[in-house]
């Protein structure tokens, strides 16, 4: 984790990377008079990790619906880098057995794609050994690493990722969330995720959003673990979250340090 | 053609060409879940010949519009999102059935063999039937391979599709016109009652052999084929309505694919 972080901090120094990719202001949501979301705005850059955290069903699965235009807002707007090239993980999928499709065949269901470029992917993620393996025989980690090879078959420029770590053991949580660290250095592309775990994504993030309908507070990892609004959502006392952060710190401690320096 | 003079010969053709469409489309039928929405618009079908009766238009054709009525209303019902889907699909199917029944009952003029209607009959499948089948069975399937890739994808994943560019809405729509369409042709064999058996046995007893989406649309096709030529066997030797005998036949195939020992 601690090498990874280095490059990342690296990848901000030496790469022109505040291309603006996306950009909300005030954006809204109101279904059959419940409000979903209210006065959102947020920037994504290209070559940081943005990271919307909140408790179930507090709006993040809708937002990112929302920017990636399946949803039309009430309210508010919605800035796309001309032809953005979005690469999206959702967060369900169907991967009943009655459906026969093996991994290389998802990959290449809304592309043509050489075998060539889907190995390629599949290598990057770490899972090229699985290319013809029925995907309802996948592990969810082995599945959701195929899920990452497919978006970079389009040459991504911004990652919009759903819960990525969803039924990923804890110990291939973080592996997964190094990866995609590592993918946005490799492939210099803006992410955009959502979790709704706190300690884990944390380590992997550049700028954390807290959602509860709205933005209730956003900054970088070690400002937001102690910010009260997200204490109170996840409802933790000072003192635990003292121990989250220090839990959290030690593990990042001279990592944390280097990219604080660099990034302010 | 000699041949097409027999009523059983042509009831064999016409079931033969039925189930050549309904392998393919059950395969979507089967994977989307949508079952019980086949059941629905099959069983407003019957509505469709009583109004074929009154205006005196193929019934096919009389049909072949009710079908497309209730995948309106499915649609508008499915976009407010006010009631659950099968509360609608019910609601629907048992409208249009009591409808049909109760047409057919107020128009004393026309005499109707109401079983023959909800359970099929070889006797009824005349020269300008195949003709509809097999012209129309052509453009079915001919949409239907056009449509291949976006319909898999969005089985895969709706948000996934939408979100790299196959549009939904206008796939899902004509893919709905085709299941109104394979209904309307296969009715006067199968049976109103029973025409979705045709979709979703043979696909279901092929899952077990096929290792792609393409196999199993194939292996439905010909599990179907097989079922439609015992089943009309039975019923000419035994004088059994022709629908029940191939729902039969269709349903050992699916009780030998799925109760043979697995081999690993």
């Amino acid at each position: 984790m601690s090498s990874n972080r280095e490059t990342a901090a690296n990848y901000s120094r030496t790469e022109e990377n505040n291309q603006i990719l996306l950009q909300t202001r005030d954006l809204s949501l109101v279904t059959g008079g419940r409000e979903l979301l209210t006065d959102i705005t947020l920037t994504v850059s290209a070559g940081e990790i943005v990271t919307v955290i909140g408790p179930n069903g507090t709006g993040k699965t809708t937002l990112l619906r929302v920017l990636l235009g399946l949803i039309p807002p009430n309210a508010g707007s919605i800035f796309k880098k001309a032809k953005l090239r979005i690469g999206y993980l959702p967060q369900k999928v169907n991967v009943d057995p009655i459906l026969p499709l093996s991994v290389s065949r998802i990959m290449k269901l809304t592309g043509n794609y050489s075998s060539r470029q889907i190995k390629i992917a599949l290598e990057e993620t770490g899972v090229a050994s699985l290319r013809e393996k029925p995907i309802y025989q996948l592990s969810g980690g082995e599945f959701q690493r195929v899920m990452l090879a497919r978006t970079l078959l389009r040459s991504p420029e911004l990652l919009v990722l759903d819960e990525p770590v969803q039924g990923v053991d804890y110990m291939g949580e973080s592996e997964l969330y190094k990866l995609i660290a590592n993918l946005r250095t490799s492939h210099g592309c803006g992410v955009l995720m959502v979790s709704h775990d706190l300690h884990v994504v944390m380590a992997s993030t550049d700028r954390v959003l807290c959602l509860n309908q709205h933005i209730c507070c956003e900054g970088q990892p070690e400002d937001v673990s102690r910010h009260p609004e997200y204490l109170r959502m996840f409802g933790l006392d000072s003192g635990s979250a003292l121990a989250v952060y220090s839990h959290h710190h030690d593990h990042t401690h001279h990592i944390s340090g280097t990219l604080k320096e660099d990034s302010q | 053609m000699m041949i097409l003079d027999d009523f059983f010969w042509r009831a064999v053709i016409a079931g033969m060409g039925v189930a050549i469409v309904a392998g393919p489309l059950g395969c979507f039928v089967v994977w989307r879940r949508m079952s019980y929405l086949g059941d629905t618009m099959a069983h407003s079908a019957l509505l469709g010949v009583a109004l074929g009766f009154f205006l005196e238009v193929n019934l096919m054709l009389g049909v072949f519009a009710v079908a497309i009525v209730v995948a309106l209303l499915l649609f508008f019902f499915q976009r407010q999102k006010q009631l659950a889907n099968d509360a609608v699909l019910g609601t629907l199917s048992h409208a249009s059935l009591a409808m049909g029944v109760l047409m057919i009952s107020l128009m004393v003029w026309v005499r109707i063999d109401l079983m023959a209607y909800l359970f099929g009959d070889i006797l009824a499948v005349s020269l300008v039937d195949l003709y509809w089948i097999y012209g129309g069975g052509f453009f079915i399937l001919l949409t239907l391979f056009l449509l291949w890739r976006p319909l898999l994808a969005i089985t895969f994943d709706q948000e996934l599709a939408q979100a790299e560019d196959v549009p939904v809405v206008r796939v899902e729509f004509l893919f709905m016109l085709l299941i109104a369409a394979v209904i309307a042709l296969s009715m006067k064999i199968i049976g109103i009652l029973l025409v979705t058996s045709l979709l979703i046995i043979p696909v279901s007893a092929a899952r077990r052999f096929s290792r792609t989406p393409e196999q199993m649309a194939l292996g439905g096709a010909l599990i179907g084929m097989a079922s439609v030529g015992l089943g009309l066997g039975a019923s000419l030797q035994i004088d059994t309505p022709s629908g029940p005998s191939i729902v039969i036949s269709a349903v050992m195939f699916f009780f030998a694919a799925n109760l043979l020992p697995q081999k690993k």
